[in-house]
């Protein structure tokens, strides 16, 4: 039945990124990309994934919209091309669908969703779960992994975050030169 | 292999992803408009995300959080995986639209074929 329910959303996930490609008002595609992050959050619960969840609830669907949204403010609202030529849309149809294809004959090697034998379960995960409570006291393993055993992944993403702010401030900020 | 019912629900959430990242592929290389592209570019991702937390997922299992009783987890390690790659993604995505509020401001215009336009005069 939660399977069910997970490929259910997914369907609805499908829609609306169909519904992305034929849209032409930004600010319905930036709301509607929103959505699609709040259903892709449920997914995730589903999945038994709450911390996911919980951070594409609020960053994915939160802090994107919000920058969308400032974005949209900052240009236009309304995409004035319409959506290229014929013989674009033939070769994007064709490089979509190859690659997808190419996706699925690679699916088949791959273990059933929920397969508690499957490689991914019996390495490093194991021992996560069983020393993780132990060595690090946080109960959630994720958050365990994330700031204990990963902590310079965690260092890295950090500097990605900073380094990113740097450029956004750079190329946004109004230097007083530049002004009239 | 030998059921097909049970094939097709072992399957679904990764081919579900497929068509995901198949859209998100499409709408980058076909639409001109760089906000567009930008939202493109985030369906691919999350399609790539939704395909590792499916991987980590565990029949009758719980979220990765140590409670009594509890027999079985879900694999927390494809969790950490994502959540830092969701950050980064964010983290991405506001610099392109950052270059593409400058772009708009040097071009005036975030459709593909105009600014290539300005670009040659």
């Amino acid at each position: 039945m939660e399977r069910l329910h997970i490929v259910l959303l997914i369907a609805l996930m499908i829609a609306l990124a169909l519904a992305l490609v034929r849209m032409r008002n930004l600010l319905a595609i930036a709301i509607l990309s929103g959505v699609y992050s709040l259903l892709l959050a449920a997914v995730y619960t589903l999945l038994d994934a709450v911390d996911v969840a919980f951070t594409e609830a609020a960053v994915g669907a939160g802090i994107t919209l919000t920058l969308m949204l400032a974005a949209l403010s900052l240009t236009t609202r309304r995409e004035t091309r319409p959506g290229g030529r014929a013989a674009r849309r033939v070769l994007g149809l064709a490089v979509a669908f190859a690659a997808g294809a190419a996706l699925v004959y690679a699916s088949f090697d791959m273990p059933a969703l929920g397969d508690a034998a499957a490689p991914i379960h019996n390495h490093v995960a194991d021992r996560y779960i069983a020393e993780g409570p132990r060595d690090t006291g946080v109960p959630n393993i994720v958050t365990a992994v994330l700031a204990s055993y990963r902590g310079y992944d965690t260092l890295g993403e950090v500097t990605v975050i900073f380094t990113a702010g740097i450029g956004v401030i750079a190329l946004l900020w109004r230097w007083r030169r530049d002004e009239p | 292999m030998t059921d097909p019912l049970s094939f097709l629900s072992g399957h679904a959430v990764q081919w579900g992803a497929v068509v995901l990242l198949m859209t998100g592929l499409y709408i980058v290389m076909t639409r001109g408009n760089l906000i567009k592209k930008v939202v493109g570019l985030n369906i691919v991702q999350t399609a790539v995300f939704l395909l590792y937390i499916s991987i980590g997922y565990v029949e009758d299992g719980t979220a990765p959080i140590v409670l009594e009783g509890a027999a079985r987890y879900s694999n927390p390690l494809p969790h950490v995986l994502i959540l830092t790659a969701i950050v980064v993604s964010v983290a991405t995505t506001s610099l392109a639209l950052a270059l593409i509020v400058r772009i708009r401001e040097a071009y005036g215009s975030i459709e593909e074929d105009e600014i290539r336009e300005r670009e040659s005069d």
